[in-house]
């Protein structure tokens, strides 16, 4: 926190006694009035843009989570779709984002399948890492009593991979910030992303900025988020993590 | 009903590696019978622990018959407890509900068992640690934790693979008086069958009736000695010659000297 405020200061300083112009670095304060203008509407933006967030975040968590039960259950589903998610995971993903819009038009949706696009494989390998990495003596167990393969996978798999599951939903919380405000970099109407691009031609980066700050909030809510339900829904993991 | 609990004929073990077959077991003979302890000792990779899986219905022996309790052993035999050289709990479980996991894993009313979960853990001591995770206790405590597990279901026989083996000297001692109280607790009519594998002698030679000395790969079974010091089996026991004179010879068997 000291840090953060001594890196304020350090900017502000270096702004006015530098004589830097605002087009090129706003200082804290022009910032900080940018952020709170009230001709600034910012909640249609704000409000856009959380939705194509976590829009994509659910998205490539539930996406993310089934495919990696998939490639855990079933060694043929495994081989099938292991190449297949390897090659959509080598593609520059921010590069199909102009595809999308493409074939989608406008609007939300597409942002929030570029967000998941961009988030969704390490949730896939966590997922099936997770069912896997069970002791063997574990399984032995649980094959001495002949337990279902439902029941091992209910009561000892699954548990056994929610903080993988929980640490790669950490990394997504990011990527879906990324994916968002690159949708609307290529296309859009509304949002953060929107209003940074559109302070290029207006040469107003104190705006561009005061939407920085907003996504940045944005994103560590949802980061925040998604340390504390890991905290509480798995504990025990606290410890490795 | 035959007085055996465990009946080896002629088993033998041959699995595939890399570099072609390996034969893990060869010609084990050995009778088992009800309530009987019997400790299994041979150097690493005799194939022991290969042994107990099989028993257990876990792996299938390649050649010879396993039966147990009269019938062959083709798939896994649920009246069985495990215990393995570590707990192997599961850590986002309480105490109680690690010791209530077989039967749930059987298919049963684990709300049934809650008592005589309890009553375990209170046996070996850990009644107040129940509801604790498992990191919050000692490698010795929760390794009394799996043994309270294997005992649930209340199974006739326990395998074990070598339960103390990670644990100090001191702990180990103290866990074999209990294993001893535990097992001998219930009177010689109901006692349990254990199957017990160690790198121990004396730990062998203080738990068990018969001693099955095994040889490198692949594992036959070089000599089987009785122990015939008398029970209760007490620190006294440990320290007296004939003890150590029991402990030399086996030791002698094993490194064939």
């Amino acid at each position: 926190m000291a840090l953060f405020v001594g890196l304020i200061v350090v900017w502000q300083l270096a702004v006015s006694l530098l004589n830097i112009r605002e087009y090129l670095l706003p200082s804290p304060m022009a910032v900080l009035r940018a952020f709170i203008e009230p001709e600034t509407q910012w909640w249609p933006h704000l409000w856009v843009t959380t939705l194509e967030i976590i829009g994509a975040f659910v998205l490539a968590g539930g996406v993310g989570v089934a495919l990696g039960v998939a490639i855990a259950w079933s060694p043929r589903l495994a081989s099938a779709l292991v190449p297949f998610l390897v090659l959509v995971n080598t593609l520059p993903k921010v590069a199909v984002a102009p595809l999308f819009l493409l074939w989608l038009g406008y609007g939300i949706v597409p942002n929030m399948l570029i967000g998941a696009l961009i988030g969704f494989f390490p949730v896939v390998i966590n997922t099936a890492v997770g069912l896997s990495q069970v002791d063997p003596e574990m399984l032995d167990l649980g094959r001495v009593f002949s337990a279902p393969k439902w029941k091992i996978f209910a009561k000892i798999r699954l548990p056994n991979a929610l903080p993988y599951i929980l640490s790669a939903l950490k990394i997504t919380a990011t990527s879906a910030v990324v994916g968002a405000i690159v949708g609307e970099f290529v296309a859009s109407q509304k949002g953060l992303g929107y209003v940074i691009i559109t302070t290029q031609s207006s040469m107003n980066t104190p705006l561009a900025f005061g939407a920085l700050v907003w996504v940045s909030i944005v994103g560590l809510a949802l980061y925040g988020a998604v340390v504390a339900i890991a905290r509480w829904a798995a504990p025990w993991a606290e410890a490795t993590q | 009903m035959s007085n055996e609990l465990i009946d080896l004929d002629g088993l033998g073990m041959t699995y595939a590696a890399d570099s072609g077959p390996v034969e893990a077991l060869s010609g084990i003979d050995l009778k088992v019978g009800r309530g009987e302890f019997v400790s299994l000792v041979g150097p690493s990779g005799c194939g022991k622990s290969t042994l107990l899986r099989i028993i257990a219905g876990l792996r299938p022996a390649t050649r010879g018959s396993v039966r147990v309790a009269g019938r062959p052993v083709t798939r896994p035999i649920a009246d069985v407890g495990m215990v393995f050289q570590a707990p192997i709990l599961l850590k986002w479980r309480s105490i109680l509900d690690n010791v209530l996991l077989p039967a749930e894993l059987a298919g049963k009313d684990a709300g049934r068992y809650r008592d005589r979960a309890q009553h375990l853990l209170q046996t070996v001591g850990l009644g107040e640690f129940a509801a604790k995770l498992p990191r919050e206790l000692s490698g010795g405590m929760q390794q009394r934790a799996s043994l309270c597990r294997a005992l649930l279901l209340d199974p006739p026989l326990l395998l074990m693979d070598e339960p103390f083996g990670a644990l100090d000297a001191m702990t180990r001692d103290e866990m074999n008086l209990e294993l001893l109280r535990i097992w001998g607790e219930t009177g010689n009519a109901a006692r349990k069958t254990v199957l017990f594998v160690t790198h121990s002698i004396s730990e062998a030679v203080f738990l068990s009736d018969r001693i099955v000395v095994m040889t490198p790969r692949p594992g036959r079974i070089a000599a089987v000695r009785t122990v015939d010091l008398p029970r209760p089996r007490t620190v006294e026991v440990r320290a007296s010659a004939a003890f150590g004179q029991l402990s030399l010879e086996i030791f002698r068997t094993l490194t064939g000297s």
